[in-house]
């Protein structure tokens, strides 16, 4: 067995950033209309530097859409990975994610009722469905803790994943009843419940950087406990974790994260479940490599998944969700039996 | 070193210890011991602050409840019974989380680092672990993983260290192995060893004082062998302790 090293190397930085900026190129290029390699460098040298542009066709796709699509495709996709490896670490549990737990569940559902009822805050800068997600999100994890902690002191794996389980039921109900009161607008609501990235901006892309980068910078800097953790929580307070101020961190940063996610692009399941599986493999379970590695990994399997969903059926459009749940669940499938094996 | 007094647990209207209290000195080694559901495991789990409790627990005179859970480890380790690791961590991944308490967060300087190293190396040395480090903890046997562990507890550097039943599911040669590497650890001077063992045997060998306990409440303590006594320990197991060892030993004799 090969030596790992305790952190994530220069190198592999390096590797990863390519990868993920080669698979970005790829995605910006093929479309509806391809725009070729080298108009995309002559778009972007004159956006920079504030030239006139000569393509109108390409320019015309390129800077309002795609390029602002696929930077919130990758962004989303690497969010998600992290909360989804952090979940995963946090308790101890390969299968824990954000959805699993619940919280994208009730994100939706905070979105679902700001769309539903048209719900509108004044004087807030960003649309009423992300707030409500994200409010939404964290008022899952309140309900979803206080019962946990409510019926186990410690709150083990099994209470919380259980707890998950049977509030994703209930919240999918509450669901149901919203959309029963609000059925004008039963399209777009189950078109978003259902993922997609289509019509996303820049100011979804900034608003996704910046909270990758502050939840993300949270989460890695909680490497080490997320190790302790995913070797064991007793084994964390023995070693001198402190457990539920490091758990409720953790939790409640995976909980923005998702929020965000939630509001942006809608429920996008399986890209926490699947990448930080595939990361693992690649450079093992230690968080301070499995983070970055996981966070890349989300980025270019999401861009690769809304590929497909654009492209597969061209003109018509798949929605995200239904990319990544068809490709997740393949993936998934292989991955528990390859474990079970072992 | 370590006091405990009037210690009492409750989880809900079940009372698991009741006004126990004992204490451990430098170089001495404690067996907690009695039947199943005396509160054995229960006492160490407090003394870790992993249940809440009433009473007071002091180590060196401090109150448990009050340090940090950096300071604590950097004092009490914990050797428990059974580990499952889900993930394919390598065994010296595994021995350096024993630092955790010395250097958490990135702002280590050299000089910890080179500390860090250092104790982990030894810790590996001593349980034997060195030519395994780079193994997945996945494919070790459970006497191994057992090893790995207290290799990562000696890595904490702990005064004071816990075994919860450490070898209850282990070999005989891992038994031996473990109690014979805590027995020359103990002989620094500045350290102690609380442990709860279900095997009268080995509490019997190894312990220098013990606190019998029996349905949450304490029935004994002192000197090993006074605790252990035939009068004490057929009370409290409700059978003839004993006579019952004896007849098992006696078939070795050849």
């Amino acid at each position: 067995m090969k030596i790992r090293a305790e952190k994530f190397r220069l190198w592999e930085y390096l590797v990863f950033f390519i990868i993920t900026a080669v698979v970005f190129c790829l995605c910006v290029c093929i479309g509806s209309v391809n725009i070729p390699l080298s108009d995309i460098g002559t778009v972007l040298k004159n956006a920079i530097l504030g030239r006139p542009q000569t393509d109108a066709l390409a320019s015309s796709i390129l800077l309002p859409v795609r390029i602002p699509r696929v930077l919130c495709v990758a962004l989303t996709g690497a969010a998600l990975s992290v909360a989804g490896t952090a979940m995963q670490g946090l308790l101890k549990n390969p299968l824990a994610d954000g959805s699993t737990l619940g919280v994208s569940s009730g994100a939706a559902l905070g979105a679902v009722l700001a769309i539903a009822f048209g719900i509108v805050f004044p004087g807030i800068p960003f649309a009423a469905t992300t707030v409500l997600a994200i409010l939404f999100a964290f008022l899952s994890l309140l309900i979803i803790l206080g019962l946990a902690y409510k019926l186990d002191y410690s709150l083990s794996t099994n209470t919380i994943i259980l707890i998950g389980v049977i509030y994703s039921m209930f919240v999918s109900s509450a669901m149901n009843i919203v959309i029963t009161f609000a059925s004008d607008k039963i399209q777009s609501i189950t078109f978003w419940t259902m993922g997609s990235l289509q019509g996303s901006g820049y100011t979804d892309a900034a608003l996704l950087g910046v909270t990758l980068v502050l939840c993300g910078g949270v989460i890695l800097f909680h490497a080490r406990e997320l190790n302790a953790f995913s070797i064991g929580e007793d084994n964390a307070r023995h070693i001198g974790v402190n457990v539920r101020r490091a758990k409720l961190l953790i939790l409640i940063t995976v909980s923005i994260l998702i929020g965000v996610c939630v509001s942006i692009g809608g429920t996008i399941g399986f890209v926490g479940l699947v990448t930080p599986h595939m990361a693992r493999m690649i450079v093992g379970p230690n968080h301070k490599r499995l983070l970055p590695a996981a966070m890349f990994g989300g980025a270019v399997f999401l861009m690769l998944a809304d590929l497909i969903a654009r492209t597969l059926l061209n003109p018509r459009e798949l929605s995200i969700g239904v990319v990544t749940s068809l490709v997740g669940a393949v993936v998934f499938v292989f991955i528990f039996y390859q474990s079970r094996k072992r | 070193m370590l006091e405990v007094k009037n210690l009492s647990v409750r989880y809900g209207d079940l009372t698991i210890l009741k006004n126990v209290s004992f204490s451990v000195r430098e170089g001495q080694w404690l067996m907690i011991i009695g039947p199943n559901g005396a509160g054995k495991s229960t006492a160490l789990n407090a003394i870790t602050q992993g249940v809440s409790y009433t009473g007071e627990i002091l180590l060196k005179g401090c109150s448990m409840e009050q340090l940090k859970p950096t300071e604590r480890a950097r004092m009490v380790g914990v050797l428990a019974q059974n580990h499952y690791v889900g993930y394919s961590f390598t065994v010296e991944e595994v021995v350096r989380l024993g630092r955790y308490a010395y250097s958490p967060g990135f702002l280590s300087g050299r000089q910890k680092e080179k500390e860090d190293k250092t104790a982990v190396e030894h810790a590996l040395a001593l349980t034997g672990m060195a030519p395994l480090r780079t193994k997945s903890v996945l494919t070790l046997s459970g006497g191994e993983l057992q090893r790995v562990f207290l290799a990562q507890v000696f890595a904490q550097e702990p005064q004071l260290l816990l075994l919860d039943e450490p070898t209850n599911h282990l070999d005989l040669i891992y038994q031996k192995q473990v109690f014979g590497l805590i027995t020359d650890w103990l002989k620094n001077p500045g350290r102690a060893v609380v442990s709860v063992v279900h095997d009268l045997s080995l509490a019997k060998a190894f312990g220098t004082h013990a606190v019998l306990l029996d349905q949450g409440t304490c029935v004994a303590k002192g000197e090993a062998k006074e605790v252990l006594s035939a009068a004490n320990l057929n009370e409290v197991y409700r059978m003839d302790v004993s006579a019952w060892m004896r007849q098992m030993l006696s078939q070795w004799e050849e």
